[in-house]
Parts: C-alpha cells; sequence; structure tokens
C-alpha cells in the first residue's frame, strides 16, 4: 500500500522561543526550525512498515513556505520516496491544511496517512481528526502501536486510564503519539541519496482549496516570569509559611 | 545567489544537514560520559561504532568501496562538529585517523587492495593507525630507521615507532618503513615503503605513553620484531613511500584545525553559558567587560581560524595547492583554539579548574593540536621558505 506523511516545519524543540515585539505570534526569523517530532514518529513508522513490506511506497508532504522542503528532505533521507510541497507563506490553520491533505489524498490514492498527534507550535491537535473527519475515514489517534490485520490495521491508543486497543479498517488516518517507535538517525548515505529524490511543488490554488484563515489570533504573550523561590530550614518552618504565607493549608 | 565571480561563505543546505545529522549522533554522548572516558580511559568504542552504522567514517572515501564520495570540505565539517559537540579532541581522535589517513590506499592503491582494505574500515570492523613518527626522528620523516627487508614474497619489519595513536585498539596499521638503507637511495626521499596491514601483536609491542589529556584515545611507543608483511599488502611502489604519505598531510593539518576550532568554540560557548548565569557582587561577571571582551576576541580569532580552515578545505577539494592555506590553518585554529580554552577555563574562576566545569579537560585537550601533527614553529618556517621565499632555517 501507499502511506502518506504529512509533516510540518515547526521551531526546533530546543529552541528558547520568544514572543514577537507585537504580540502577534512567536518569532521565527533566524530561529532554527525542524520537523516536528511527532512527525518525525510518523515517518519512522511508515518506514517501518516500508521494511516489513507492509507499505510499498512512502510519500512525505509538507503544507507550507518553501523553506519546508528541508524538512522534506529530513523525511527522504529517514527513507520517504518522495516529497511534496504544497506551498504557502501565510498561516495555515489546521483546517486548511486538512483540505490541503484531502486534496492530496485525492491526488495520490494512499491507504494511510500517518502523522504526528500535535505539532508542538501551536498544540492543536486537530490536523489528523480533521482529515478523517472530511475523508469519511476512520482514525486511529495517538497510537502507541500499528500492526495490520488484514484489510484494518490494530492499533493500540494511550489514553487516561491506560491502553486501548481498536481496529481500523483501510484506508485510514493514524497520528502518532510519543512511544510509537524511536526514530532513526538518517545515515550519511541516506542523506546524500535524499538529495536526488524528486519534490514536487504545488500551491493551494492547483488543489482547488481556499486557505484563508477562519480564525484571528487576539494576542500572544509570554506565560508571567516565575519568581525566585525561597529556601526553609526545617518542616516546622515550611508548614508555618505554608500556612501563614501561602496560605493554602 | 551563486554566480560566477560571487564568493560563497554560506553553508549549503546539504552541509547543513550534514552537521544537524552528525550533532544529533553526538547529543547521544554527553558531558559526563566524556567525563568518565576522561577519568577512567578506554577508546569511545560507542561513538565510533555509532559514527560506522550511520556510514560517516566514509565521507570521504570513493563510493565504489562502500564511502559518500564527499571531499575533505565535509569531513571538516563533521569533525568541527564532533569537537564541537562536548567530545573535543577525545571524540575527534578516536575516528580522525579512519577519515583521511588512508588517502593513500584510495589514491596508489591497487582495485584489489581498495576493496579489501576500505571496505571494513568504513563499517567500523576494523581500526586503523598510524604508523610513522620515530623515537630519534620526529619531524625528520625522510630519515626513518625502522627496516623492512624483503624475502621472497614477504617483507620482514624490524624497529619502533613513537605518539602511535590507537595502537592499544588497532587491528590494522599503515607503516612507513625503510626499503633501501639511506646512503644507498637515489634521493633523500626514497627508499621509504608504504604498507597497510594487520597489527599482528605477536611481534609487536604496544606500550601505552601516561600523557596530558585525551585519555580516552591512546598513544604510543610501539616496538616492531620481526613482523611479516605480504607483498600484497604494499601500497604502490617500493622506495616511493613518503611521497605517497605526503598526499594524507594537507587533509589531515585541514581536519585537526576544524577540530581545534569545534573545540574552541565548544569551550567560549560553555564559558559565555557561565559568564550568564554567575552572579558576584549583585550582577552576572558577564556583564563586566573584563569578562566579555576576551572571550568576544576568541570568537573572532576561532572564526577567522575556521574560515582559513574551510578556504584550505576548499581549495584542496577543487585540486588548487593548499599547502601555505592547510599550514596556516592548523597554525591559527591551534592557536585560537588553545587561547579559548585558556580563557574558558579563567573565565569559571576556581570551578574552570574543577573536572566537572569540563573546561580544565578542554584546555589539556587543545595542546594536541598545537603540537600534533606538526609544531607551530615548522609551519612558520614553512610559510616562511615557500610563500614569503626566504631562505631556509634549519
Amino acid at each position: 500500500m501507499k502511506v502518506l506523511v504529512p509533516v510540518k516545519r515547526v521551531v526546533d524543540y530546543n529552541v528558547k522561543v520568544r514572543v514577537k515585539a507585537d504580540g502577534s505570534g512567536v518569532e521565527t526569523a533566524n530561529v532554527k526550525m525542524s520537523m516536528n517530532p511527532f512527525d518525525e514518529i510518523a515517518v519512522e513508522e511508515a518506514v517501518r512498515l516500508k521494511e516489513k513490506g507492509v507499505a510499498e511506497e512512502i510519500v512525505a508532504v509538507s503544507c507550507g513556505p518553501n523553506a519546508a522542503q528541508e524538512q522534506l528532505r529530513t523525511a527522504l533521507a529517514m527513507g520517504a520516496d518522495r516529497g511534496i510541497l504544497v506551498e504557502h507563506d501565510g498561516v495555515l490553520e489546521p483546517l486548511a491544511v486538512a483540505k490541503l491533505l484531502k486534496a492530496i489524498v485525492g491526488r495520490e490514492g494512499p491507504a494511510l496517512v500517518i502523522l504526528g498527534k500535535q505539532a508542538i507550535d501551536d498544540d492543536m491537535s486537530a490536523t489528523g481528526q480533521m482529515l478523517a473527519a472530511l475523508l469519511g475515514w476512520g482514525q486511529g489517534t495517538f497510537a502507541s502501536r500499528v500492526e495490520k490485520e488484514g484489510d484494518a490495521l490494530r492499533v493500540t491508543r494511550e489514553v487516561d486510564g491506560g491502553l486501548e486497543t481498536v481496529s481500523v479498517k483501510l484506508p485510514a488516518i493514524v497520528t502518532a503519539d510519543l512511544r510509537l517507535n524511536e526514530p532513526r538517525y538518517a545515515s550519511l548515505p541516506n542523506i546524500m541519496k535524499a538529495r536526488k529524490k524528486p519534490i514536487e511543488t504545488v500551491k493551494p490554488a492547483d488543489l482547488g482549496v481556499d486557505v484563508t484563515p477562519r480564525l484571528s489570533v487576539l494576542k500572544v504573550e509570554e506565560p508571567a516570569k516565575r519568581q525566585a523561590g525561597k529556601k526553609v530550614g526545617s518542616v516546622q518552618e515550611l508548614v508555618e509559611k505554608l500556612r501563614n504565607e501561602a496560605k493554602v493549608i | 545567489m551563486k554566480g560566477d565571480n560571487v564568493v560563497d561563505f554560506a553553508l549549503t543546505p546539504q552541509h547543513e544537514a550534514l552537521q544537524e545529522a552528525i550533532g544529533r549522533i553526538c547529543a547521544d554522548f554527553g558531558d559526563e560520559y566524556w567525563l568518565m572516558r576522561d577519568r577512567q580511559g578506554g577508546f569511545p568504542t560507542e561513538l565510533h561504532q555509532a559514527l560506522a552504522k550511520g556510514g560517516w567514517l566514509g565521507v570521504c572515501m570513493p563510493e565504489d568501496v562502500g564511502g559518500t564520495g564527499l571531499g575533505i570540505t565535509e569531513a571538516a565539517l563533521m569533525m568541527q562538529t564532533i569537537a564541537q559537540s562536548g567530545a573535543g579532541m577525545s571524540g575527534a581522535s578516536a575516528i580522525h585517523m579512519n577519515i583521511f589517513g588512508l588517502q593513500p590506499v584510495v589514491v596508489f592503491g591497487t582495485e584489489e587492495q581498495k576493496q579489501r582494505m576500505l571496505p571494513p574500515l568504513i563499517e567500523g570492523r576494523e581500526r586503523a593507525c598510524f604508523a610513522v613518527t620515530e623515537p630519534n626522528t620526529g619531524l625528520d620523516t625522510t630519515q626513518l630507521k625502522t627496516r623492512a627487508e624483503r624475502r621472497g614474497d614477504r617483507y620482514v619489519v624490524h624497529g619502533q615507532k613513537v605518539w602511535i595513536s590507537t595502537a592499544q585498539v588497532a587491528e590494522k596499521m599503515l607503516l612507513l618503513a625503510r626499503t633501501t638503507p639511506a646512503e644507498q637511495a637515489r634521493k633523500r626521499t626514497e627508499g621509504l615503503s608504504l604498507f597497510y596491514t594487520n597489527f599482528d601483536r605477536s611481534r609487536i609491542e604496544v606500550r601505552e605513553i601516561e600523557k596530558m589529556g585525551r585519555k580516552a584515545v591512546d598513544s604510543n611507543q610501539v616496538f616492531i620484531d620481526g613482523l611479516e608483511i605480504p607483498v600484497e599488502d604494499r601500497i604502490g611502489e617500493e622506495g616511493q613511500g613518503f611521497r605517497y604519505i605526503l598526499h594524507g598531510m594537507n587533509p589531515e593539518r585541514i581536519l585537526i584545525a576544524a577540530e581545534a576550532a569545534g573545540l574552541g568554540h565548544l569551550a567560549v560557548s560553555r564559558a559565555a553559558a557561565y559568564a550568564k548565569e554567575r552572579v558576584v557582587f549583585g550582577r552576572p561577571i558577564g556583564q563586566n567587560q573584563a569578562i566579555q571582551h576576551p572571550l568576544a576576541e576568541c570568537w573572532m580569532e576561532l572564526e577567522a581560524a575556521r574560515l582559513m580552515t574551510m578556504n584550505a578545505a576548499w581549495r584542496y577539494d577543487s585540486g588548487l595547492e593548499c599547502g601555505a592555506q592547510a599550514n596556516a590553518a592548523k597554525y591559527l585554529a591551534a592557536e585560537a583554539g588553545f587561547k579559548a580554552c585558556q580563557q574558558a577555563v579563567m573565565t569559571h574562576g576556581g570551578f574552570g579548574y574543577a573536572k566537572e566545569y569540563h573546561v580544565e579537560r578542554y584546555l589539556r585537550e587543545s595542546m594536541i593540536p598545537r603540537i600534533a601533527p606538526i609544531s607551530p614553529q615548522l609551519i612558520l618556517s614553512f610559510v616562511a621558505e615557500r610563500v614569503l621565499g626566504l631562505p631556509k632555517s634549519y
């Protein structure tokens, strides 16, 4: 089967994000950008499916600026076969991305779309679910284990109370949780090969999708600065301060 | 951006991808790992294996033997990234020799030799040491004494070598030995032959040298007594070994320069981070110009040295003469790296002397690129003689 893996370009998880001076969002100029770590897990899972002989072709797709090609190259170095960049410079909300992906699914006809459970920049956790709804496909979200069983997938999900196992008929959407796998490091020969793999660029208009934002961001602000703590000398003093100063007991 | 007349100093997207990927591997080997290696010794096998698994040891080896066929530019970027990751020379020296040392085999070996010798090295199944330097000749390489006598289809070797890194763990050795006595050789630079052969410990005794830094990667005295080398392990023609070995010298200078610059940048960034956090007299010490200015100066000198290094690497990869640039890069980067490490210790004050702050290790390791593989004085003499046209002084 063919597997589609959407990947998002986000601020690297090691970067300490800063809010733009005008409060319109976070600073992304001259900031290290990477593939969303949950998407990396999704790419790894797709590559493992291919190594097991379950998947035949892996297509990585990214919706974003031209520079998102870098993230597609990362996916190609990990083992994806080719890339599609849906190039758009402005804001892309989850619904717009889900609509773009639906159009790509229409063109490519994958049996499985596997993507991160959320992106670490806006933490929406919405794209996979919206795409499932738009396509009318089943979904196995927050997956910690994926196995193929006949024409369905057996997906183990991490839920509050423990693990839930669901069976999802193919074609389906799977969103990857943290413990699904540990992504590999791209090897040097594969990084070099990735530079020769094809990346096709399309525009939202080519796909007939209107990506105009539906939401407006009112304000983005930094969390309040943490106050310095106090050291206490004894348990008695701690209890006394909790009672009389902090007034929590 | 790229035009015919444009000088471009930016890293290509491919270079950035390489740096990022190697950085991720190195991130698995944190400060505590290197602190432990520095205390206890022991070859950093885990790093060597992780790099081999990712195909990195073949960065500048030809593709037909399993390498990636990139240049010294990419190898230099890789070595700088390794040193700068916190591994310092302990990490860089563990693979340094394997990256460029077998260039004589790549260039002068037969097809059979290349297929036999290079893949095990690239795959990390074998490690090689570089047995050139001798106790009584130092940098006067043409005067090597170790003898390799031809007996039928083999050579029998007797002699001693010194400062042979990784001889404790290596399976293979690139050996330069005399096959024609110096007085019978037609030219000073002839009479030496190059071999790549098994490190046969029944005929070779290895004694580790206790040293100032880089405890993880051993340096040794090597005593060779009756080592037998089959003729098929000789690289190229008999008597031409010195010429072959020269082939790897400029790449080695370039890589060690990259490692020194990486180590220096590591020290400066650690010092800057400490200076930002350490509060004395009610303000971070990094707010004082006596702390800031020397670190800023170190950064500038390191960047200048790094650019000279990349210039030398680019010249080598472009097939241009690069002796002056490679030597200058090694000199500048080694001195800048040493100064940066020293400044990092001083920035930390008393804590800089404590092992747990790591910078004292960097300072000890920063002496290596200053001394090896060639002293700063000989580089100055080289530039004076070959670039400025002044009379030879020694």
